[in-house]
């Protein structure tokens, strides 16, 4: 099993319950807006506490509220690609991608700076402040810099919501290679139907289904 | 223009009495900027209120309740006195104290407003990837926040080299220890054919002013090259 998830979280007037078993590869989490589809993810990486539930992935308790288990943000070791790719502003493109890195335990790492940014097609924009990125670019690096954080799952917020659609298909390309050859397991949040059906073995949907 | 030894030194002490106030005052404001801008808490509103108060209140109030507090026999006077072997009355450091008091408001609200314009989504990423609260204070949050930081430091030098009504009322005007710029002209102000002496200090407080204010400018704009978002 790649993610195992029952939780429940009332936000606000929102009441959010997934009820999740996965077995590996590409999970796709589907909604409507404002059904919590990120809300889910954050509990997964530990920046929003579930009122209740169990989140385990790779065979590894992440938060059990019956057995009395929160494991800290910084202890999940989730690759988080968030929609709006957050590059640290301050930092160039190739310490946005080792910020991670640096402080992940050598044993844990990976992957290398050199072997990502190949991997990516990021290898000439090292040097780049990400305010000079376009937004294909910019989404590759934040993918580069979750893959560099040595994790042991992804989690991907629409990452290709804010991408004209030559740069999508780039990027779903790219994802289509990290679920084949990394053999991590990905939860993946999409409101795109086509999008979901060609990337997920698996598809959960949160909201009114 | 070549400055005479008296000038020379008062415009030493003032620099003295600024330098040392901002510095003294950088880690306290900043402190007060993080946890007004970061922290809900009871006591919050009037936390804030009381480090305005300066801003508000005549100078002449600031100076007399320093003098009550930190005065030979006011209660933290004899402990400073008593602890930390440190005078305030009449003495330089008291000159350094009123400025400070007076710089902190207008150094809280530029540092408390870049503080807030940094996007806590950037810390929850820094976490995400693996930073402890601290790190992603100091390789995050810190660094994004320095253009106000800089800019409160330099608002409260410029400030305290102003500094007057608390300095006069708190320390008095004693030549060498006290007697920073703006006390020099109001003493020249009061001699019968001063009125050169004066010119000749407020050109040099006009030339101080201009130059702490470039150089934050130029403070700034060299943080905006390597990349800052302002």
């Amino acid at each position: 099993m790649s993610f195992e998830i029952t939780i429940e979280r009332r936000l606000g007037a929102a009441d959010i319950r997934l009820d999740l078993a996965a077995s590996g590869g590409l999970t796709a989490l589907l909604g409507p807006s404002g059904a919590g589809k990120t809300s889910v993810l954050n509990m997964v990486a530990g920046l929003l506490r579930p009122d209740r539930g169990r989140i385990v992935v790779g065979g590894d308790v992440l938060f059990d509220s019956a057995a009395g288990i929160d494991l800290p943000v910084q202890q999940r070791r989730s690759g988080y690609v968030f929609q709006d790719g957050r590059l640290f502003p301050h930092l160039r493109v190739r310490d946005n991608l080792l910020f991670g890195w640096k402080l992940a335990s050598p044993a844990d790492r990976w992957l290398g700076l050199d072997q990502a940014a190949a991997l990516l097609g990021i290898t000439h924009l090292l040097d780049r402040w990400p305010r000079t990125l376009s937004g294909g670019e910019a989404q590759r690096v934040a993918i580069g810099r979750a893959l560099l954080g040595a994790p042991r799952f992804l989690l991907m917020d629409e990452p290709l919501s804010s991408l004209d659609a030559p740069r999508r298909a780039e990027i779903m390309a790219l994802i289509e290679r990290l679920r084949d050859e990394l053999g991590l397991p990905i939860l993946y949040v999409s409101h795109d139907r086509g999008e979901v059906d060609r990337l997920a073995g698996q598809v959960a949907v949160l909201g009114d289904a | 223009m070549i400055l005479t030894a008296d000038e020379l030194a008062v415009v030493g002490l003032s620099l003295k009495v600024s330098a040392v106030a901002i510095g003294a005052t950088l880690p306290v404001a900043f402190a007060l900027a993080w946890v007004l801008a970061r922290k809900v808490f009871p006591g919050r509103v009037l936390l804030d209120a009381l480090v305005h108060l300066p801003l508000v209140l005549p100078p002449v109030v600031t100076g007399w309740l320093l003098l009550l507090a930190f005065g030979a026999n006011g209660p933290v006077g004899r402990w400073a006195a008593d602890w930390l072997g440190l005078h305030f009355m009449f003495r330089w450091t008291g000159a350094a104290l009123a400025s400070a008091v007076m710089a902190l408001p207008l150094m809280v609200r530029a540092m408390r407003l870049s503080i807030e314009a940094v996007d806590p989504r950037l810390e929850q990423a820094a976490m995400t990837l693996g930073a402890s609260r601290l790190r992603t204070f100091t390789a995050i949050t810190l660094p994004l926040a320095t253009p106000g930081v800089l800019a409160g430091m330099v608002l409260g030098f410029a400030r305290s080299l102003g500094e007057f009504g608390a300095t006069i009322t708190f320390v008095s005007n004693i030549p060498g220890e006290t007697r920073t710029l703006p006390l020099a002209i109001y003493g020249a102000l009061q001699l019968p054919g001063g009125e050169a002496e004066v010119t000749r200090l407020a050109v040099i407080a006009v030339a101080l002013s201009l130059a702490a204010l470039l150089a934050s400018e130029w403070l700034v704009r060299g943080r905006e090259g390597r990349g800052h978002v302002l």
